[in-house]
């Protein structure tokens, strides 16, 4: 008739610590959130602020120093100067064309992944669409400058049937930031399809529905918030993008090549500032726009 | 032949997966206006075979007629079949009445026509004034309804439902088997009914398949099939049943063979019964178990067998606890069901 005992917890140190923190939930959240907070809040936030701030200084054309007198020429130079203009133009350009063709690729593939695809295959494909986020970024649009150069393979390719590369230029420069963002949108939509069950593609095709009014009806609108998240990334990231265009882009400059040149050569950090501040302008705007699809909730 | 016409007919259907065989070779005619079950646990291919039916999956082998027209290689969208699914499968995005009318929607029928016909729907289960909500916005039973309403609204010969109020409480689920009765014959239509709750199989249905291992191990109305199971699987699966096998069947019944008798034909008393073709057998009580309108007992007898006995709260009890009780046990040789052997039980 002897009982085995289970033995009480020794009062320890760390036993009272979990004690104290398991009875106060706010010593918990301030334990978990202040270092990331003080991270969030001096190196990002600040930075940005500064960033700011600076747009509104100005260069002492003599010293080469910043002088910190308030001013609203570098804004208004950014904003009427024709240089500025034609660049920020064919930034927007080229990030809606990247977009647009990351999208057109991303949709089947994704669909493939989350709908047709065996399990199998489906992990296969998805290590597929991360594997080259492995390899250097630099690596990949030098690979991009060989492949399109006029004794690339691409020439090679085409040749045959009366084709030709394009060279370097925007063309180039939109084939290779498209390339280097795909599993960035390809992502995302994979995740949101996912998340559709099978069950209502069936029930459309039992009321009826074929193929496209499946497609049309159900499958895109309920991809839609997906399709914004791949979208943002796409966009943003070709917006401040200066090195693919600086190796396949040719002679053209986008907005990074400015700030990057402002920044080095000339000199000018409150000039830099201001133009950098035009694609923060540009993606606050767009991330306003997609606010109200709920694609926000996606990311 | 055309009046005469099953409102489906399959021959020899069979859905292979990989090396698992989900339903082998199952031959099946279903009547026009019929409410048929399909009974049977999760595995035993009976959701397979109505996925078959929808045109979900395409079969390994045999044929599918929908009113004597063979619809085996159609797609779901060009069948006169719908599907109630488990999860009631309502598109998120559309507020009900969307959800309803979309199945006139992508058949071409105008915005006007199809709403109106949609608020018909929706007016035949009871929510209407729900119209306007979104799915998420709907009580299980009411997401229930206008899954029934959608599929019911584009007027399909054969409705198909997939363990339809699997996903509600009791209350809700008893309640909804009589509207759901009630719909079928209002509409006329033949339901295939999917479950693996063998009361709510007797309660509904004109007839019911009992699967098991991919086959049809049973077929036959609800009384049928609970007085008159044909093998020892369906008499344990519908309803409970004390299984004798050979041994004890010759002990207690002197007959050769496996029987089974229902426990609620089976009475508990302290002294034994007369009568003709009434056996008694002495026990002892092992377990009473309280069950409101009912006890139910289980009596080791001196046989050398426990068989549990459903006996009526209708009378007196001496003492709330009857375990230990010497009682005697007795039923009627025309409720002892001989089973067939469960090899050939297809047949």
């Amino acid at each position: 008739m002897t009982h085995a005992t289970v033995p009480r917890p020794r009062d320890s140190a760390a036993r009272k610590g979990s004690v104290f923190l398991s009875t106060h939930p706010r010593a918990r959240l301030a334990l978990l959130l202040s270092a990331p907070l003080f991270w969030l809040g001096l190196v990002y936030i600040v930075a940005l602020v500064l960033l700011l701030v600076t747009a509104f200084w100005t260069v002492d054309s003599f010293t080469g120093k910043i002088s910190q007198t308030w001013t609203l020429d570098n804004i208004l130079t950014v904003v009427t100067g024709s240089l500025y203009q034609t660049v920020t133009l064919r930034t927007l350009g080229v990030a809606l064309l990247v977009t647009l063709i990351d999208v057109a690729l991303a949709l089947p593939i994704a669909f493939f992944m989350a709908k047709v695809a065996t399990p199998r295959m489906q992990r296969i494909l998805v290590i597929a669409v991360l594997t080259p986020l492995w390899a250097s970024y630099l690596v990949k649009a030098y690979a991009w400058r060989s492949v399109l150069s006029q004794d690339g393979i691409l020439e090679w390719l085409v040749a045959p049937i009366g084709g030709h590369t394009p060279g370097y230029g925007l063309p180039a420069t939109i084939i290779t930031l498209a390339y280097l963002w795909l599993p960035y949108v390809i992502l995302p939509i994979y995740a949101g399809l996912e998340r559709v069950p099978d069950s209502l593609l069936e029930a459309s095709g039992d009321l009826g529905g074929k193929t496209w009014s499946t497609l049309r009806l159900v499958v895109f609108p309920l991809a839609l918030p997906a399709i914004i998240a791949g979208t943002i990334f796409s966009f943003s990231l070709s917006l401040g993008d200066y090195i693919t265009v600086n190796i396949v882009g040719g002679a053209n400059q986008m907005l990074g090549n400015l700030v990057y040149t402002n920044v080095g050569a000339a000199n000018n950090l409150p000039l830099a500032s201001a133009i950098a501040l035009i694609p923060i302008v540009i993606i606050f705007g767009y991330l306003f726009l997609v606010r109200r699809t709920g694609a926000l909730d996606n990311l | 032949m055309t009046d005469s016409q099953p409102a489906i007919r399959l021959t020899g259907l069979t859905k292979e997966f990989g090396s698992v065989t989900a339903v082998d070779h199952v031959d099946l005619e279903i009547a026009a206006g019929e409410f048929f079950s399909m009974l049977g646990p999760s595995g035993s291919g009976k959701t397979t075979v109505l996925r078959l039916i929808a045109g979900f999956e395409q079969p390994s082998g045999g044929t599918i007629e929908l009113f004597g027209h063979d619809v085996t290689k159609r797609a779901p969208f060009d069948r006169d079949v719908n599907t109630v699914f488990q999860d009631y499968a309502l598109f998120p995005h559309m507020n009900v009445l969307d959800n309803v009318a979309y199945g006139l929607r992508v058949r071409g029928i105008g915005r006007k026509e199809r709403n109106e016909r949609a608020m018909r729907a929706l007016a035949a289960v009871k929510l209407e004034q729900m119209a306007a909500r979104k799915p998420s916005k709907l009580s299980g039973g009411q997401r229930q309804r206008v899954a029934l309403a959608r599929a019911t609204v584009v007027e399909p010969k054969v409705l198909l439902l997939d363990e339809p109020l699997g996903a509600l409480d009791l209350k809700l689920r008893e309640q909804m088997q009589v509207e759901l009765k009630e719909i079928q014959r209002a509409l006329g239509i033949t339901f295939i009914f999917v479950t693996h709750d063998q009361e709510e199989a007797l309660t509904l249905s004109d007839r019911i398949a009992v699967f098991n291992d991919g086959r049809i191990e049973q077929l036959g109305t609800p009384a049928e099939l609970y007085e008159r199971p044909g093998s020892r699987f369906v008499a344990d699966f519908v309803g409970t049943s004390n299984l004798l096998d050979t041994e004890r069947s010759l002990a207690l019944l002197g007959r050769a063979g496996e029987h089974s008798v229902r426990p609620e034909k089976m009475t508990v008393g302290a002294g034994e019964l007369a009568g003709d073709g009434v056996r008694n057998a002495w026990g002892t009580v092992v377990e009473a178990i309280y069950l409101g309108s009912g006890i139910r007992l289980v009596v080791d007898l001196d046989a050398g067998t426990r068989v549990t006995v459903l006996e009526q709260n209708d009378r007196h009890r001496a003492h709330d606890d009857e375990r230990g009780d010497r009682v005697v046990v007795s039923w009627h040789d025309a409720d002892v069901v001989a089973l067939a052997a469960a090899t050939d039980a297809a047949a």
